[in-house]
Order: structure tokens, then C-alpha cells, then sequence
């Protein structure tokens, strides 16, 4: 079999933060297939973007990966030198980032940063770079693509930048892209306009997609699979239209209980999801969920649950794993 | 950004004319009447009242301001009571040399200050960090007249590299003239060295703190180039400000190296000028130093508007 | 407006500081022990610092007797050292008082009143930063007449802009805060809100700043003596020691070094102060 496109085995990402060292990412394992999208959900501090750093190797000073394989076509990330590291961002993976806002530099013309990644690894002159800027540019659809180039980021509006930054991820070719909350800063109306583009962008190149979100809206249109982190870990992992119609897991069920759906049944009140974001100073024992799960049972106080496979998915849950169905649970409200 | 320029420039208005108030009740309220230094001998009532009336200074005192101020406006500062030689032709004289040290005392802060500002913040907490910010610390704590004394104590007495004072212009003989400008600029230039090395030091560590560093890394920038081309540019842009305020600010440090290296500037004149009770001289030199630090001022932060293209494009 | 919280209504622990902050603990310990040397120079100096001893001139330090040497009149150099911190010394607490107080006054009025006395106050108090510090002083003491307490007053003027500003600065932000005007409409005094809101906040601030205008003052004490336009003689003086002691590099550098270094050193323990309580009381840094 071929090497998958990108692989990720048992990963370790730990921070030095002032309440302590914090395991960001705890044993993270999962693989992307060339051309296939990959979300991954979560809350702030589930750990998706540190996993998105690691695999870039741009983890913030306070950071560094302590254990796992984290494979891009067969070669080992790990191992390579910070010059072959440099060598890869930008051409054969591309990463963009949430706020297109305070994401681009704001003293160069914006047409002159797009281009960069053609200057530093394809050694294209200025004028060409900006030149393929500008056919970018109409290829994510600003208006105005000549003039805009000359602009400085900041008469671009917000919806503009973004489509500006997936322009400059794309710019080399890469086979992976990595989005970090591209949508997350943006209206609601342009929210839908960018994941169009990037669903069209992927269908047109063939560029496999990570897509990390905390809204299972923007996963459902655009992703293929979907992995959902909690406390640094995956606790499901399937294919979407599995995952959204069966979810395996107490977490993903509450995620999809509180986003209003046209297509569901009135089922009463929406229901957001009980307690806080976990402190991942103090994680408690056994699993990680269960003060916020309702479907909690004894052991889940005592032992942390493994990733298995239940019926369609992986998943993280003594109660799934069990053989109950959530959905059918929940009927009993 | 003509607005912005129109808007600055009218603040600027009331401040000028409260200085000039300042500048023209320092010198008039200075115990000690003129008439007395000049007259000497015959120190009889009329001939007081025969030069007060000669001066001025018989009218009252808001008068005299507004005469002084309209001779000021017309670039009329006076004559030295000493040699009776117009003001302005005197500091005109002096201020080419203090100009030319107060530039070399930049130069020498810049090339020091902003390649080690950078490296201590890119390798923040390490050695050459920690040396940098003692550097900086001792470099605002002694005296700008003792490091002048010790430079000359360690390389002009006891080695004898360079002559510990004077000028040599330039078109007479250009390597004097520098041999001569080394230690006085060094002298004057440490303070400002420190004070820039810190400013670039946070301005940098800000700047490496920001989204677009981390943008350009994931393009595959190396640490070289996006030191040096993504966060050098936004890092100076705020050390524009301090070293406008230090062209500005030229006068008021050559004051005590011009007299510690005899260099004729109008520094040193000024200080001569005060002993000599020489007011009309100290005045025009304090109008001076006030205005063309008032102008950096306003220089400043037009430079900094036109800089960075947040301001300027809006 | 901002709905921030109350911000603290206790004046920090001084102790508490020093006690977490290594840095401040060492820097405060340095400057208390210039003041105290100050204070009790007379009791400690070997010889009377004016006592002219022609016989003795020119000593290096570590004669016996006179540890640090003598000067060209034969005057005892440590003796001189330390009284010069009695001149210096007062000179910064002075002029930093005046400065803070004046320009406190100013910065309150300023702040709280706004409108046209703001607009007035703050150009008297630009006009003010339009001279560049040292020039301004200069000009003051040639107005008044050379003296240390002329360079008090100098140097405390000068001072005034930095503490207007500073205190202005506070009381505007204190002013957008919900719970001032919450605190007004309960009936609240004017001086009731200043004592107890006001300068709670302002403690920060001034203390870091106060330190650092000590290191500035006493630099610029020096310069005004070593000019000739501050401490006259034959009082001791570390700036004009310099002066005098210039003149003799080649015989006795001594003379002026030494002044040189207590004036870096003292100098220097009060910027290291004021770093050392601005890092301390940064509030980003606070958890």
C-alpha cells in the first residue's frame, strides 16, 4: 500500500505554561489520504491547532513534542533538519490561519507577501511572483485582482484577506493544506463564501484539506472525515455523514444537540453542553468528559476509556463501547 | 493625512508662543540689571535710566515681549552683550560643529544599538541578551561627561590615540577631522546607544510576537530572513520616533561634551554665555534648542504616519 | 466605557514585593543604603571634607588615612565621596517631590475637570516638555543664579510634564470606568473618590516612576555641578569634584574618577529600581 499522504502516530505536544506543563496534544493518532478533507472539532484548548503547529514544527517557544512519528509521505517530520523543515512549508504544505486580520504584514503590499512563497522555494523573480499573485487572486475571486496587489492588507476586508491567505497557501501547489479556523473571524455570510472556495479549491486541485473548526456546522458541507478532540485527545473519529447521523460519543452528541439544524425535528430546546472547557492543568481521573457527560457511569470515574471501534467510528466511550446508542437515549428525555 | 499634518501643526501653535513667554521671562527675570554690566564706571542714575530707555527697558513688560517677538520673528536675536556680534550670526557659526557631532554620536548609537537590540531579542534570556540589557542600564546611569573623562583618561592621556579635544573642519583635513570626532561622539552617543538598543530590543520582541511572523515562518521563511525582512521593517518603525527626538534633542546632550572636549560648538558657547552673563547669546541658543526639538517633534510623527501604511493609506 | 472591575483599592505591600521580586528587594536594599550613607556621612567620614592639607595633596587611595587619597588641596577624597552624597541625594528627593506633587496637582486638575482647563493645563505643560530637559534646567539655574537650591528647583520643574501626564493619564482611564460613575451617583465626594479610587491606582505608576526620576535628577544634579551652575564650592560635590579633577587626568586620575563612578553607581541603583518594580507591577505579567 502506499504511504498514506499524511500520518500521525501516537503524537506528544507538551507546553510550559505558568500553571504548569500542560500535555496539549496526548497521544494523537490519525491519517490524511491524498485529496480528502479532514476536519477536526473541538473548544478552545482541545488541542487541534497545537496538533496543526506540531505537524508544521511551529509550536510556540513554551512548546515541544515529545513523542509519536508524524509522517508526510513517508518521510518522518521529525527527524528532518529545521532547513528541510523550511523547505516543506509553504510548497508541500501550506498552512493558514484565523485571524487574516493580524495574519498578513501589515507594511508590505499584499501582492508582494502572496507571492513570497514563490520567491523563497521556486526562486521566481519579484515581478512573476506578483504577477502569479495576482492570477491567485482571481483564482479565490477578489475583484480587482492587479489593483489589489498593490494594496496593503489593511484595505482589504476580512472576507478579502482570508481569500487573500488561501491564495498564498496555494500558491506553490501544496498536496496539504492546513486551515486553522479560516472562518472563525469572519461575518456569517463570508464564512459560507470562504468554505465554498476551499471545498472548491480542493476539488479543482486535489489538495488534501485538515479543516479545524469548533462549529460541526462548518464540518458538515466540506469534510470528508471528521475527528473530534477533546482534552488533547481524539475521542471520535468517521466518516461526517456517519458521525453527524450516529455519534458515538456523549461530547459529539452534545456538540450536535446545540447547533440549530433546519433538517432535524423540533426536539424541544436546544441544549448547550453542561460545564466549562476542562483545565488541562488539572485533568481529572478516568475520562476527561465525564463531569460535562450525562451518560456517565461508574467506571467512567476510574478508568480512562481507549479509542475502539464502535459500529461506524472510533470512539472514546466506556458507554458506547458498551453498545448503547446514544441517539436512542436520548429519545428517553 | 494632510489633515493629520494641519491638525499637528496647529496644536503646535499655542505651545510655540508659550515657549516663546518662557524663553522671553527666563532672561528678563534674572537678577542683575544690564545697564550695571555695561556701564562700568559711571554708574549715576541718568545714564541707568539712559540705557534702560536705549534698551527697552523702560517700557512695560508685555511690551517689551511683543517687540522682542516681532524682532524674533524676523530673525533679529539680538546682539552679544560681550562681543556685540548679532546672535544669529554667532550660533550660525557654532552650530555646523555640533550638528556634525551630534550626527556622528547617532551614527555610532544606531550601528551599535540596533544590531544588538535585535539580537538580544531573538535570543531573548540568553547571554548576549543579559549583556545587551546591562549595557543599557549602565549606559543611561553614568554620566555622559564622566564617560567623556575616561575615554580621554584611557585613549587620549595614558594611549595616546586620540587628542583629547578640539576641531579640525573637515575641509581642512578630513582624517583629523574624525580623529578629533571619535571620542566626543562616543562620549555622546553612549546614552543614546542604550536607549536605542533597549527601544529596538522591546520593539522587536512586540514585533516577533505577532501573527504575521508566524505566517511567514509557515511559508517557509527562514529565521534570517524573517528577522530580518518581515519583522526588522514594523520593529524600527517606533525607533524612528526616538532617534527623531535624539536629532532633536542634538543641542541640549553637546552642551556638557562640548565642554568637556572643547569642541566650539554652540553647546559650549551657550555654557560660556552663562558665565558671561551673556543673556541675549543664552536666549537665542535656548530658542533654538526648544524649537528644533519642538520640529522633531512634529518631524516624527509625520515620519512615523508616512512609515507605516496603516496611517499614511487611510 | 469599560466594564472592568474594580482595580485594586489596597496600596500594594511594599514587603510583599521585595519578598517575591528578588530584583526589587536587591535594588530598594542599594538605595536605602545611599541614604543612609547620606545621613550619616558626618559620622563616618575619616577627615572633615573641607580640611585643607597642603602637605598631604596628591595621595593615592590607600594611604594610610585616606582611603581613597587626597586631592590637589589635600582635602580627603572619601570624606568628600561621602558628603557629596548629602548633596546629591537631597537635591533628587526634592526636585522629585516637586515635580510629583506640581505636576500631580496639574495632572488631577486636568484630568478630572476636562474641558478648557484641561486644554490650557496640558499646553502650559507641552510648552514645558518642549525645552529638552537639561537645557530647560540650564536655563533656570542661569536665571536664578547658580546653587543647589536652585538646582532643586530646576530640576524639579523640569520634572513637573512627566507626573502631569502620568496622573492625567490615570485619572481619564479611571473616569471611563462604570463603577466611578456608579460610585458618583451614590453620592460620592469628589475627594472621597480621589483618596480612595484614585491614588490606590496611581501607586503603580508614580512609585516606578519616582525611581526612575531620582536616576534622572541626580544625573542631572551632576551635570548642572560639574557646569559649574549647581553645588558652588567648596561644599562637596560629586559632579563638580569631576570638574576640578579633570584637570589633573595626568597626575591623579583618581580624582575624578572616583566622583565618576558614585554618581554612575547611584544613579544606576535607581534606574535598576525602577526596572525592577516596573517589571514587578506589570500586570500583563500577572497571572
Amino acid at each position: 500500500m502506499d504511504a498514506r499522504l499524511l500520518e500521525l502516530e501516537d503524537v506528544h505536544t507538551q507546553l510550559t505554561l505558568r500553571e504548569g506543563v500542560v500535555r496539549a496534544v496526548d497521544g494523537v493518532s490519525f491519517h490524511v489520504d491524498a485529496g480528502e478533507t479532514l476536519g477536526i472539532v473541538g473548544e478552545s484548548g482541545s488541542g487541534k491547532s497545537m496538533t496543526a503547529l506540531s505537524i508544521m514544527r511551529l509550536l510556540p517557544r513554551s512548546g515541544r513534542i515529545i513523542g509519536g512519528s508524524i509522517r508526510f509521505k513517508g518521510r518522518e517530520l521529525r527527524d528532518l533538519a529545521e532547513a528541510e523543515m523550511e523547505a516543506l512549508r509553504g510548497t508541500d504544505i501550506a498552512m493558514i490561519f484565523q485571524d487574516p486580520m493580524t495574519s498578513l504584514n501589515p507594511v508590505y503590499r499584499t501582492g508582494w507577501q502572496v507571492g513570497e512563497p514563490l520567491r523563497i522555494h521556486r526562486h521566481v523573480k519579484t515581478a512573476a511572483s506578483i504577477a502569479a499573485a495576482v492570477a491567485l487572486f482571481k483564482k479565490v475571486g477578489i475583484p480587482e485582482p492587479e489593483k489589489r496587489a498593490t494594496q496593503y492588507p489593511h484595505m482589504f476586508s476580512g472576507g478579502m484577506r482570508q481569500r487573500a491567505m488561501i491564495a498564498m497557501g496555494l500558491s506553490t501547489g501544496p498536496s496539504l493544506l492546513i486551515a486553522d479556523e479560516p472562518t472563525t473571524a469572519l461575518d456569517v455570510t463570508i464564512q459560507a463564501q470562504i468554505l465554498d472556495l476551499l471545498r472548491h479549491l480542493n476539488r479543482e486541485f486535489g489538495t488534501a484539506t485538515i479543516l479545524i473548526t469548533h462549529n460541526l456546522g462548518v464540518v458538515a458541507g466540506m469534510c470528508d472525515r471528521v475527528i473530534v478532540m477533546y482534552a488533547g485527545r481524539i475521542v471520535e473519529e468517521g466518516r461526517t455523514e456517519d458521525v453527524f447521523a450516529n455519534p458515538e460519543h456523549p461530547y459529539t452528541w452534545s456538540l450536535l444537540r446545540s447547533i440549530p439544524r433546519l433538517d432535524a425535528e423540533v426536539r424541544g430546546r436546544l441544549q448547550p453542553i453542561e460545564g466549562s472547557p476542562p483545565d488541562m492543568a488539572h485533568l481529572p481521573e478516568g475520562c476527561k468528559f465525564r463531569t460535562r457527560c450525562s451518560f456517565a457511569i461508574d467506571r467512567c470515574a476510574t478508568e480512562e476509556p481507549e479509542l475502539r471501534q464502535v459500529r461506524s467510528q472510533l470512539t472514546r466511550c466506556w458507554v458506547t463501547q458498551g453498545g448503547v446508542s446514544l441517539e436512542s437515549q436520548s429519545d428517553l428525555d | 493625512m494632510t489633515t493629520y499634518v494641519l491638525r499637528r501643526l496647529l496644536l503646535m501653535l499655542p505651545v510655540a508662543f508659550l515657549v516663546t513667554v518662557g524663553v522671553f521671562l527666563l532672561i528678563h527675570l534674572t537678577p542683575g540689571d544690564p545697564a550695571l554690566i555695561l556701564l562700568g564706571e559711571d554708574r549715576s542714575p541718568q545714564a541707568i535710566a539712559q540705557i534702560h530707555q536705549q534698551l527697552g527697558l523702560d517700557k512695560p513688560l508685555y511690551v517689551q515681549y511683543v517687540i522682542w517677538l516681532g524682532r524674533i520673528a524676523h530673525g533679529d536675536l539680538g546682539r552679544s552683550i560681550t562681543t556685540h556680534q548679532p546672535v544669529g550670526t554667532a550660533i550660525a557659526e557654532r552650530l555646523p560643529a555640533t550638528v556634525e557631532l551630534g550626527l556622528a554620536a547617532l551614527f555610532w548609537s544606531l550601528i551599535v544599538a540596533i544590531p544588538l537590540g535585535t539580537i538580544a531579542a531573538v535570543r531573548r534570556g540568553s547571554i548576549a541578551d543579559q549583556i545587551a540589557t546591562g549595557i543599557s542600564v549602565g549606559g543611561v546611569s553614568i554620566p555622559n561627561f564622566f564617560i567623556g573623562i575616561v575615554l580621554i583618561f584611557v585613549l587620549s592621556v595614558t594611549w595616546r590615540l586620540f587628542p583629547f579635544g578640539g576641531y579640525v573642519a573637515f575641509t581642512k583635513d578630513p582624517f583629523e577631522n574624525l580623529r578629533h570626532i571619535v571620542l566626543p561622539a562616543i562620549a555622546l552617543g553612549t546614552a543614546g546607544t542604550a536607549i536605542n538598543m533597549r527601544f529596538t530590543r522591546s520593539s522587536m520582541i512586540e514585533v516577533l510576537n505577532n501573527d504575521y511572523i508566524r505566517t511567514a515562518m509557515a511559508k517557509g521563511a527562514s529565521w534570517r530572513r524573517v528577522v530580518f525582512i518581515h519583522a526588522l521593517k514594523n520593529a524600527l518603525i517606533p525607533v524612528v520616533t526616538i532617534v527623531g527626538l535624539q536629532i532633536g534633542g542634538i543641542i541640549e546632550g553637546a552642551v556638557v561634551t562640548e565642554t568637556v572636549f572643547t569642541w566650539p560648538g554652540v553647546g559650549r558657547l551657550a555654557v560660556e554665555s552663562i558665565f558671561n552673563r551673556d543673556y541675549t547669546v543664552v536666549q537665542g541658543i535656548v530658542l533654538l534648542a526648544a524649537f528644533s526639538y519642538m520640529v522633531a517633534n512634529l518631524l516624527v510623527d509625520l515620519v512615523y504616519g508616512w512609515l507605516d501604511p496603516r496611517i499614511s493609506y487611510s | 466605557m469599560t466594564t472592568e472591575g474594580p482595580i485594586r483599592r489596597t496600596p500594594i505591600r511594599l514587603f510583599a514585593l521585595g519578598r517575591d521580586y528578588p530584583r526589587v528587594a536587591a535594588a530598594a536594599a542599594l538605595v536605602l543604603l545611599l541614604f543612609l550613607i547620606a545621613a550619616v556621612a558626618p559620622l563616618i567620614s575619616p577627615h572633615d571634607p573641607l580640611a585643607i592639607s597642603p602637605d598631604d595633596s596628591y595621595l593615592r587611595p590607600l594611604s594610610p588615612g585616606h582611603p581613597l587619597g587626597t586631592d590637589d588641596l589635600g582635602r580627603d577624597l572619601m570624606s568628600r565621596i561621602l558628603w557629596g552624597a548629602r548633596a546629591s541625594l537631597p537635591v533628587a528627593f526634592v526636585a522629585v517631590a516637586v515635580g510629583l506633587v506640581a505636576g500631580g496637582i496639574i495632572g488631577l486638575i486636568s484630568g478630572y475637570a476636562g474641558g478648557l482647563s484641561d486644554l490650557l493645563l496640558m499646553r502650559f505643560v507641552d510648552a514645558l516638555l518642549a525645552f529638552p530637559g537639561l537645557i530647560l534646567a540650564i536655563a533656570i539655574v542661569a536665571a536664578l543664579g547658580p546653587g543647589l537650591r536652585n538646582a532643586m528647583i530646576a530640576i524639579g520643574i523640569v520634572a513637573i510634564p512627566v507626573y502631569a501626564r502620568l496622573i492625567r493619564a490615570v485619572v481619564l482611564q479611571l473616569k471611563q470606568l462604570e463603577f466611578v460613575t456608579a460610585t458618583r451617583s451614590l453620592g460620592a465626594t469628589p475627594l472621597r473618590l480621589i483618596v480612595g479610587h484614585v491614588i490606590p491606582n496611581l501607586l503603580n505608576p508614580v512609585i516606578v516612576q519616582v525611581s526612575l526620576s531620582a536616576g534622572f535628577a541626580i544625573l542631572a544634579e551632576a551635570t548642572l555641578s560639574f557646569l559649574g551652575l549647581g553645588a558652588q564650592l567648596p561644599t562637596p560635590d560629586w559632579g563638580q569634584m569631576i570638574n576640578s579633577g579633570a584637570g589633573f587626568l595626568n597626575n591623579d586620575p583618581w580624582l575624578a574618577i572616583i566622583p565618576g563612578a558614585a554618581i554612575s553607581v547611584t544613579v544606576f541603583s535607581f534606574n535598576w529600581l525602577g526596572d525592577a518594580l516596573r517589571d514587578a507591577l506589570d500586570p500583563r505579567l500577572r497571572a
